[in-house]
């Protein structure tokens, strides 16, 4: 009885054994391969080196395969093989604007220079199944000519008029916080809160920012903008003194457009919330930025009563392989803690028990203490 | 990946470096809870990631490692975190206390008295010993820095007036050094004692929570009660079924769905090693006397 405790290292050995087979599946079915998962689930291929906070579309698949599709488990293997990997020091600030657009929206203008371009979506979709999928040959690529017209960000048409605020520059030689780096302390910089919501669960601050449209800290947005493309990443070498290209990586931004505020010095303008997701994951830019403006509460002077404004609140919680690890934990034994409870439930009852005894005597000629266990 | 691609115990230098300064500030602040960037394990948060980054910080070559999960060495967990370290680090690994340097534990001290020559590492899940009481870090910091502690009592307070006693009964929270009030990790209050005064260092790491702190040898840890409800400890009034033991904290394996039951050291090495010296003293003067597993009654008193 008490050995079963015993042999839990062959009892490890084994599990993984199945594990490494039932991710296998059929063996009549051929294997996945990496550069399948990488170019036939793309956004799956994107969620995980987002929230796995590491740009590396190879090692996101292999880690997909690996989990068995199991996206959080997969962002988890590719974060904690990041933790490993040496810093060399940040890039330099990306520039969206420059971005060579594949999908560019505006929700609060008709039409803006460089125009509407729906490019890959969904959104448009009958979400009619299709069977075919399962077993044609491919359709025929789809090919258009590039546009090559500037593209400027509806929150600069806005700025330039003065209707929205001013995004608050970072001094130019200050460090961006890394909160990898640095544990996160409370109250958080805007930067830190940044980079928390983007590694940040997709569902959670789905949630969030959807709780916000329902009247948990309102915030009245519209999506100036979403944009999703190809920019270049540089990094400022020391040794040549300038700014060296790494090579370019696919973003989603939104740039949300949120209700006025003034004051008696200064005229009512527009407020923003930010959002930016590597590769094409708008769900998660536009929730992010829903709730980046709802954190902005304390700065904006607003009151802090919803829990998508609740700094502490949102930023402990929205990581999904802490969150994750914790709930799961609970798997783990709890003998002891448990035997240490059973004991105090036990001794209060008796307690109980001897306490309803003493009470009734006087009716009672059982004696029996057994007040306790018939509310079992 | 094999093991020679990583650095000796997992952990690069820089993040050791920077576990060490934290460690060696906690050690200089008894029970203050000192923040530190806690890295991605390749284990799950909750799984001890506190625990095994302090113990690859402060592990050397010549260590002997013990790890133990609810007392035992033999449970899953304990098994795959000293196996992960016999792999990264190439250490010695034991599951006698007396021979380990450091130890990693879950949710026990072992009952051998620790010595000078060791440290005891936990696994913290919850290292905010007021956090149930206040769910806001930046109050929580504020009452450490001030020693505003009346919520702790008043808690305790409770409990007694709608329990009769103070209900909790792991984790239970200690005064180090009279100055910081500190959680001890869910051990069972069974061990806070052995936590005062005790010979070894004593390190906690959490690693979700990003937080280390620590109990110096030799320094005082009081836990919380009253003048009329004095702190204690409790155990299953039954020896231990394997060894006899009446001292050991013991887990109640139940053999059947009858209501039988009998209870066992949760230490497993304290158990065997106590067995084995059964063994040794009864050898040559009769056949082996096995003690019996007694059906024992949970009695409470």
């Amino acid at each position: 009885m008490y050995v079963a405790a015993k042999g839990g290292e062959r009892a490890i050995e084994n599990a993984h054994k199945l594990l490494a087979h039932e991710r296998r599946g059929d063996a009549s079915v051929p294997e996945i391969s990496l550069a399948q998962i990488d170019e036939q689930l793309t956004l799956a291929v994107d969620r995980v080196i987002n929230e796995g906070s590491l740009y590396d579309r190879e090692l996101a698949a292999l880690a997909i395969k690996q989990a068995r599709g199991d996206l959080i488990e997969a962002i988890f293997l590719l974060r904690a093989f990041r933790a490993t990997l040496p810093r060399f020091g940040a890039s330099e600030p990306l520039d969206t604007a420059a971005m060579e657009v594949r999908r560019r929206i505006s929700a609060t203008f008709k039409d803006l220079p460089g125009g509407q371009i729906l490019g890959p979506t969904f959104d448009y979709t009958h979400r009619l199944l299709d069977p075919a999928l399962g077993s044609q040959p491919p359709a025929e690529p789809a090919r258009a000519a590039a546009e090559n017209a500037s593209m400027p960000r509806v929150t600069v048409l806005l700025g330039r008029d003065d209707l929205i605020e001013q995004s608050p520059q970072a001094a130019p030689d200050a460090a961006v916080g890394d909160l990898t780096q640095e544990p996160l302390a409370f109250p958080a910089d805007r930067d830190l809160r940044l980079q928390n919501l983007a590694r940040g669960d997709e569902g959670f601050l789905l949630a969030l920012g959807y709780s916000t449209q329902r009247g948990y800290g309102r915030t009245h947005p519209f999506a100036g903008e979403i944009r999703v493309g190809e920019v270049e990443v540089a990094f400022h070498a020391e040794e040549v003194g300038f700014a060296v290209p790494l090579g370019r990586i696919t973003v989603t931004e939104c740039q949300t457009v949120n209700q006025f505020r003034g004051t008696a010095t200064e005229p009512p303008r527009f407020t923003r919330g930010y959002g930016l997701a590597f590769g094409h994951c708008e769900r998660k830019a536009m929730a992010m930025a829903l709730v980046d403006r709802a954190l902005r509460a304390r700065d904006l002077g607003e009151e802090v009563a919803a829990p998508a404004q609740d700094e502490e609140f949102v930023l402990s919680h929205s990581d999904n392989v802490q969150a994750t690890g914790f709930v799961e934990h609970l798997k783990l034994p709890h003998y002891v803690d448990f035997q240490a409870e059973l004991g105090l439930v036990r001794r209060m009852r008796a307690e109980f028990g001897r306490a309803a005894g003493e009470s009734t005597t006087g009716e009672s000629t059982t004696g029996r203490p057994a007040i306790g266990e018939a509310a079992e | 990946m094999s093991a020679h691609t990583y650095n000796f115990a997992y952990l690069d230098e820089q993040t050791k470096r920077m576990i060490r300064r934290a460690i060696l500030k906690a050690v200089a602040v008894p029970g203050y809870q000192v923040p530190f960037a806690s890295r991605e394990m390749p284990m799950p948060y909750g799984w001890g990631t506190g625990g095994v980054q302090v113990t690859a910080a402060v592990l050397g070559p010549n260590d002997v490692l013990k790890v133990i999960d609810q007392g035992s060495d033999d449970t899953t967990n304990a098994v795959s975190i000293r196996k992960f370290f016999a792999k990264t680090a190439g250490v010695r690994t034991t599951t006698r206390t007396a021979e380990a340097s450091v130890i990693q534990t879950r949710h026990r001290i072992p009952e051998r008295p620790l010595t000078e020559d060791q440290i005891l590492v936990f696994q913290v899940p919850i290292p905010e010993p007021l956090r149930f009481l206040e769910p806001r870090e930046t109050e929580t910091r504020r009452m450490h820095a001030l020693a505003d502690y009346g919520v702790m009592h008043v808690k305790l307070y409770e409990d007694i007036a709608r329990h009769g006693h103070i209900a909790t009964t792991y984790a239970y929270p200690v005064k180090v050094d009279d100055r910081y009030i500190m959680d001890p990790s869910p051990t069972p209050k069974f061990d806070n004692p052995k936590m005062n005064d005790c010979a070894a260092l004593q390190l906690f790491g959490a690693g979700r929570e990003k937080r280390i702190y620590a109990i110096p040898p030799y320094t005082k840890v009081v836990s919380l009660d009253f003048e009329d409800h004095p702190f204690e400890t409790y155990r299953h009034n039954a020896p231990c079924a394997l060894c006899g033991a009446t001292d050991s904290f013991l887990d109640e394996v139940v053999t059947d769905d009858r209501g039988g039951r009998m209870f066992v050291c949760s230490d497993s090495d304290y158990c065997e090693a106590r067995r084995s010296a059964q063994r040794t003293t009864t050898e040559g003067t009769k056949t082996q006397e096995r003690v019996k597993p007694a059906e024992t009654e949970a009695d409470n008193g």
